[in-house]
């Protein structure tokens, strides 16, 4: 018998480096307390934690619900396959925002108070209750994987009656609590800029998730590819791409319509930090992919697509940090750059979530048989013979 | 009946007696801080020389209680906003929110709570004065009815036409708080906010909040009706093959 050792790959090594200081903010975090772990004041309540680990992970999970609504609402067939790794993104994505939740909130263990003291006069009580309902629909959207290979038709074929009433709500929880991640900020119009406060906030958040789903969904599957030694889906994903394009182009207008009607023109061509960030983020979020998607060129390579789309995903982040730390820095005139800890603890999560994703697309049908050994049955709907997958 | 203070800028001399009584009242120690933090929750600020008391502004329509997911902050029928840690999460939206910039948060403990001025609940509810009115030797701080305090504000700003700058601080702005002041200048001079709207805060979120149930409704119907146009369509299409298919059988079929 061969002893295999396994190899420390650079990636493996900046791997367990993460997981290592993730370990230790996580202590500090719950032994010393949000003080200790976070630079986070009364000024400055909300930090990277909300900023990037809540409102982007919410946002980059987007690709689940929009890949869903095109391949059952509108019967796109062609992107089934890509179908399944956008869920299991989307569902590791909002597990670990409700991680993240936890190291955030200064009592973790109340944040189940939503289910029974309610308010529905307040956002946060909104999405709450979205989050927790759409991360139940994405379970069940995810189940079949975990049914198949498991080999228990009856469950399957349970969830398989009730998938168009589940795209259905997930579409609709998608659609209110992206938009209502925006409407967190209506409440502040006297603290948070000019440059980013306005009654378009919950549309803005909206057509951008809409945009940075497919490019994280294009991300994943690069990576993937290259991770599991698979042909891409190039022609899917470049029609996907126009997706991203479009939902940015109508972002353009809205964002353009904010620039004229709350007269911020004086703000955006002073030259501030908070000009200078506008700036960046709106050419790297909206300009740049506008001009590199609607290249058909660019679209069909797999480079260039990569590229295009990983540009949408750091101008979306860049947009959301923008909202939710440097519009607000301003105000509070107390500065704020995330503790070591806070990093480390966002790169722990980020982490967990590749190495779930890996482990479980190594042992799920997640990825499609590249052996076309697909069929379509009545109804349209394509099935994988379970047997045929898993007879080696 | 709703109670508020009225606090007369003008009045205070700067004796802390007030930061005292409500240290002692919540059990917090003394500091020389003299700023609203988790361990005062009135505190009297120097502005070059003016002595400006704050506390919690306990809001018409408070915004804390507006934002809380799980409705930790109620606006009591006596007139004091009132914070309930057991139901509290943490999350901090109402530090976020709060125009005033009041709830403070425990940031060092491992089960912390929201802090601020409650005017004194307990002791309003048993017919009582709030501890920060009754230690304040000026007069500073008036105890009453909303209603009382707006006449009293009025009063004085009429008997002393020099001494005060005619606008009641807290009448309108974000909707209106039971705690209102008087000072010799505009209270932006005093560290105060200038751009507060005279409309609750609330009012922003309300606007989309009540779309939502329509949203729902006609958001999955139309949902649904183009799941269903797409599915057909696709059936119609089908058929229609199969149609061709089997026709182009029959005329194979004649041709033979």
């Amino acid at each position: 018998m061969k002893i295999k050792v396994p190899k420390l790959t650079f990636w493996g090594f900046v791997f367990w480096i993460i997981v290592a200081l993730g370990i230790y903010s996580t202590i500090l975090r719950f032994t010393k307390g949000l003080g200790a772990a976070t630079n986070l004041s009364d000024n400055f309540p909300w930090g990277l934690w909300i900023g990037f680990d809540v409102l982007c992970g919410v946002g980059l999970a987007a690709g689940g619900f929009v890949i869903a609504a095109a391949v059952y609402i509108f019967n796109l067939e062609e992107y089934k396959s890509i179908l399944p790794s956008a869920i299991l993104t989307a569902f590791l994505g909002y597990l670990l925002v409700i991680v993240a939740l936890l190291y955030d909130l200064g009592k973790p263990w109340n944040i189940w108070h939503p289910i029974i003291m309610w308010n529905p006069e307040s956002v946060m009580f909104e999405v709450a209750w979205c989050v927790m309902l759409y991360t139940t629909v994405l379970a069940l959207e995810f189940s079949p994987m975990l049914f198949q290979k498991l080999r228990l038709e009856k469950p399957q074929k349970i969830i398989k009656s009730l998938t168009i009433p589940l795209v259905v709500a997930g579409v609709i929880l998608s659609t209110l609590h992206q938009s209502s991640l925006g409407s967190l900020y209506l409440i502040v119009p006297e603290k948070l800029h000019p440059i980013w406060y306005s009654s378009n906030l919950p549309y803005l958040f909206f057509l951008s998730a809409v945009a940075v789903g497919p490019a994280m969904v294009t991300i994943e599957s690069y990576l993937s590819s290259r991770a599991f030694k698979r042909e891409i889906e190039i022609h899917i994903l470049a029609k996907l791409a126009k997706v991203t394009a479009v939902a940015l182009m109508v972002y353009f207008v809205l964002k353009v319509e904010d620039i004229v009607n709350y007269k911020l023109f004086p703000h955006i061509f002073s030259l501030g930090y908070e000009s200078l960030m506008f700036w960046l983020e709106f050419a790297i979020g909206v300009i740049v992919p506008i001009a590199l998607l609607t290249n058909s060129k660019i679209r069909g390579s797999k480079k260039g697509l990569f590229v295009a789309q990983l540009i949408t995903v750091l101008g979306f982040i860049l947009n959301r940090l923008n909202v939710s730390i440097t519009g607000l820095e301003n105000y509070t005139q107390a500065g704020y750059f995330p503790k070591w800890t806070e990093i480390s603890v966002t790169l722990f999560i980020v982490a967990l979530g590749f190495a779930a994703f890996r482990l479980i697309a190594k042992h799920l049908p997640v990825f499609p048989p590249e052996v076309e050994e697909r069929k379509i049955i009545a109804e349209g709907f394509e099935v994988i013979p379970i047997r045929e997958v898993f007879k080696d | 009946m709703k109670y508020g203070i009225l606090v007369d800028i003008t009045r205070c001399i700067g004796c802390y007696a007030c930061e005292e009584a409500c240290a002692e009242r919540w059990g917090n120690p003394i500091t020389e801080e003299h700023r609203l933090s988790a361990i005062q929750n009135t505190a009297v600020e120097d502005h070059d020389g003016i002595y400006v008391p704050r506390l919690c502004m306990h809001c018409e329509k408070p915004t804390c209680a507006s934002v809380c997911p799980v409705g930790a902050f109620q606006k009591t029928k006596l007139g004091p906003v009132v914070y309930d840690p057991l139901k509290c999460l943490g999350c901090r939206y109402c530090i976020q929110a709060c125009p005033f910039n009041v709830p403070k948060y425990q940031w060092n403990k491992l089960n912390p709570k929201v802090t601020k001025c409650d005017m004194c609940y307990e002791r309003i509810q048993k017919g009582g004065v709030p501890a920060c009115v009754e230690a304040c030797p000026a007069e500073a701080r008036t105890f009453g009815t909303r209603e009382e305090l707006i006449e009293e504000a009025k009063r004085r700003i009429n008997e002393n036409p020099e001494t005060y700058y005619p606008h009641i601080f807290g009448l309108k702005e974000a909707g209106g708080t039971s705690i209102l002041y008087l000072a010799d200048r505009p209270l932006n001079k005093l560290g105060f906010k200038v751009n507060l709207p005279e409309v609750p805060l609330s009012h922003f979120t309300e606007q989309i909040m009540s779309k939502i149930p329509n949203y729902i409704f006609w958001g999955g119907t139309l949902l649904f009706g183009i799941w269903w146009i797409t599915k057909r369509r696709d059936e119609v299409q089908r058929l229609q093959k199969k149609l061709k298919e089997m026709e182009e059988n029959n005329k194979k079929g004649n041709g033979k």
